[in-house]
């Protein structure tokens, strides 16, 4: 059920301003894709034009061609929702709706969409996606208990239940653990591990261990200079990128020598 | 409250401190002053309290100077100054209640609620009595005010999802926000007349609830919709986005996310707006007049509410025996539904807020 993006000379502008350049790789189906790099070279605004996010800001747009199954994501007739029901999105922050328990957060995709579903199908649904994102142990005994209401740890992992219960190909992670502890991150990388089996995994990360622990191949991005637009430096297997990377500029990032 | 010197090369963390009961001490004696110096000098005993707080608010810094110094002084005189103010905006609050209750209370019984104001005629003493029942403006009221958050609420409301939601600062944006802060100044007799002249354009001596509710919701409006976009503007923007992520169209995540997280809030706004325009008389004595009978159906005929109720009578005061009583009785009885409206908007509110308990 995972897919694979193609992406080719995609430029993405906010207004007038190019933000990212020129971006062509090749997203594996079923394996974990991290993207690094320093602060505001455009990995996250990168990973936001993967399912169509990007645009929700005013006056942002996206050139180029982002092909997931055939189709390109930004051609005639495709509709933005449809693209974000199967490119799911986890964010920095957990952002669980305040106003839902943990059971209807994990529905929220179908309770929002009005979705009718049988009382022992939601039950189903609820239970596998918080078994797959490694909380059922947790919040069994209190499904309908606040959202807010659980460590931020497990806010983050409730996001992912509620980001697989709607079932994508695709799952992007924009720093899912930057705002986690030691313990969390943890949790939430083993999550990743066992996902790829099911679906194809693009995350961003500040974090070079996390990018070399959990991902499969590993994205570069970088500014030019301040003030040009950030641009995909180097894109290979991340065995290859933390040994023996082809960019100096790569080299120098990873080794901790700028940035 | 001796000074103790510090250690020579030491840091003093000490200073003089006045003793913990000089605040009561002051007001204690600043009170016996005052009523002393009202009963010298014959003055009305309104003098009384009145000197005891200046006394207080000079007294209390002066002795904090001598003792404690500037800063310690200053911050007793500002304390002063508050508790000062907050007695300032008390009085008035708790006079206007008090004599509300206490003038009102004795009118209240079973006939004022389930009568009218037509006048009756008792089979057994053979007498025609004045009406002296106050259903028909209770009626009225509520029936005009229902009438008018029917109108005002879905108006503000979406105007509030375009401005917040949609808008992205158009100018057709910045134009509604200008109209809603003049429409904020509009005095209410022109809204009544406006409703008037709206109403009449066809048959100039038709009267019917509605265009009291129209009037009131010229009123509401703006309120409603500047509560209600404040309301939207807290909603966090990665709740939007949460939902967007999940394939959750827009105008779903408007309603099922930014709305459902601000309704306690807008619904506090909605209130405070029909608290506003409840005690409105001036606009709903020129569009629905005044009558003695109840009237449930806003679309036909002139309707009786409880300001125009309280205004009759009291104009009335000088030859109905039980004019005076039957204003204030009436008074007591539209702050008693104010005050039943904002618990049950409270209640409501509480229900609907977003829950962070564990």
């Amino acid at each position: 059920m995972a897919k694979s993006i193609d992406v080719s000379d995609v430029n993405i502008y906010y207004g007038d301003f190019l933000a990212v350049q020129g971006v062509n790789m090749s997203i594996r189906a079923g394996a974990v894709t991290a993207f690094i790099g320093p602060s505001g070279c455009g990995k996250s605004t990168f990973l936001r034009s993967l399912n169509r996010m990007h645009e929700v800001i005013p006056g942002a747009r996206v050139e180029g061609k982002i092909v997931v199954d055939g189709q390109d994501l930004y051609g005639p007739g495709i509709d933005p929702v449809a693209v974000r029901r199967t490119v799911g999105m986890v964010f920095q922050r957990p952002n669980p709706f305040p106003t839902m328990s943990i059971y209807d957060n994990v529905l929220a995709g179908s309770r929002l969409n009005a979705k009718k579903i049988k009382k022992a199908d939601a039950d189903e649904i609820v239970e596998r996606s918080l078994r797959g994102a490694n909380l059922w142990q947790e919040v069994k005994d209190r499904l309908g208990k606040p959202g807010m209401g659980l460590s931020g740890g497990q806010q983050q992992r409730l996001c992912i239940a509620r980001a697989i219960a709607v079932q994508p190909e695709i799952l992007l992670m924009d720093e899912p653990c930057s705002a986690l502890d030691p313990i969390s991150t943890s949790a939430v990388e083993d999550l990743i591990h066992q996902l790829k089996d099911d679906y194809t995994i693009v995350i961003v990360t500040h974090n070079m261990q996390q990018a070399a622990r959990v991902s499969d191949d590993t994205g570069f991005f970088n500014l030019k200079a301040t003030g040009e637009p950030g641009h995909l430096v180097e894109f290979n297997p991340t065995k290859k990128m933390f040994a023996n990377p082809d960019d100096p500029a790569t080299e120098a990032y990873i080794s901790g020598r700028f940035g | 409250m001796s000074v103790t010197t510090a250690p020579t090369g030491g840091i003093s963390l000490q200073g003089n401190r006045l003793p913990r009961f000089a605040p009561y001490v002051v007001v204690v004696g600043a009170v016996a002053l005052g009523a002393l110096v009202t009963m010298l000098l014959g003055l009305s005993w309104v003098a009384a309290p009145v000197l005891a707080v200046i006394v207080v608010d000079i007294a209390l810094p002066l002795w904090s100077r001598l003792v404690e110094g500037r800063r310690a002084a200053a911050n007793r005189g500002v304390t002063c100054l508050v508790w000062t103010a907050l007695g300032c905006t008390l009085v008035p609050l708790v006079w206007v209640l008090a004599e509300v209750v206490i003038k009102g209370a004795p009118g209240i019984n079973a006939h004022l609620l389930t009568h009218d104001g037509t006048p009756y005629f008792d089979p057994k003493t053979l007498v025609t009595t004045a009406g002296g029942g106050a259903f028909h403006a209770l009626v009225g009221t509520l029936m005009v005010t229902l009438c008018a958050v029917i109108i005002s609420v879905p108006v503000g409301l979406m105007t509030a999802v375009y401005l917040v939601e949609y808008a992205r600062g158009s100018w057709l944006a910045r134009g509604v926000t200008l109209m809603v802060d003049v429409m904020t100044g509009i005095p209410s007799i022109v809204a009544g007349l406006f409703a008037v002249a709206l109403f009449t354009l066809a048959d100039p001596s038709l009267r019917m609830g509605i265009m009291g509710s129209v009037a009131l919701s010229l009123l509401m409006i703006p309120t409603v919709v500047r509560s209600a976009e404040e309301m939207m503007r807290l909603v966090p923007n990665d709740l939007r986005e949460a939902a967007y992520a999940l394939g959750v169209p827009k105008w779903r995540t408007v309603l099922k996310v930014v709305l459902r997280t601000s309704l306690g809030g807008i619904i506090t706004g909605v209130m405070l707006a029909v608290s506003r325009v409840i005690g409105e008389t001036a606009p709903l004595l020129v569009a629905i007049g005044s009558i003695d009978e109840t009237n449930w159906n806003p679309f036909s005929g002139r309707m009786e509410t409880l300001p125009v109720f309280i205004m009759d009578n009291y104009t009335q005061g000088a030859t109905t025996p039980d004019g005076y009583k039957w204003a204030w009785s009436g008074a007591l009885l539209l702050i008693a539904i104010v005050m039943v409206l904002n618990l049950i908007a409270r209640i409501i509110g509480k229900i609907f807020a977003p829950k962070t308990g564990r």
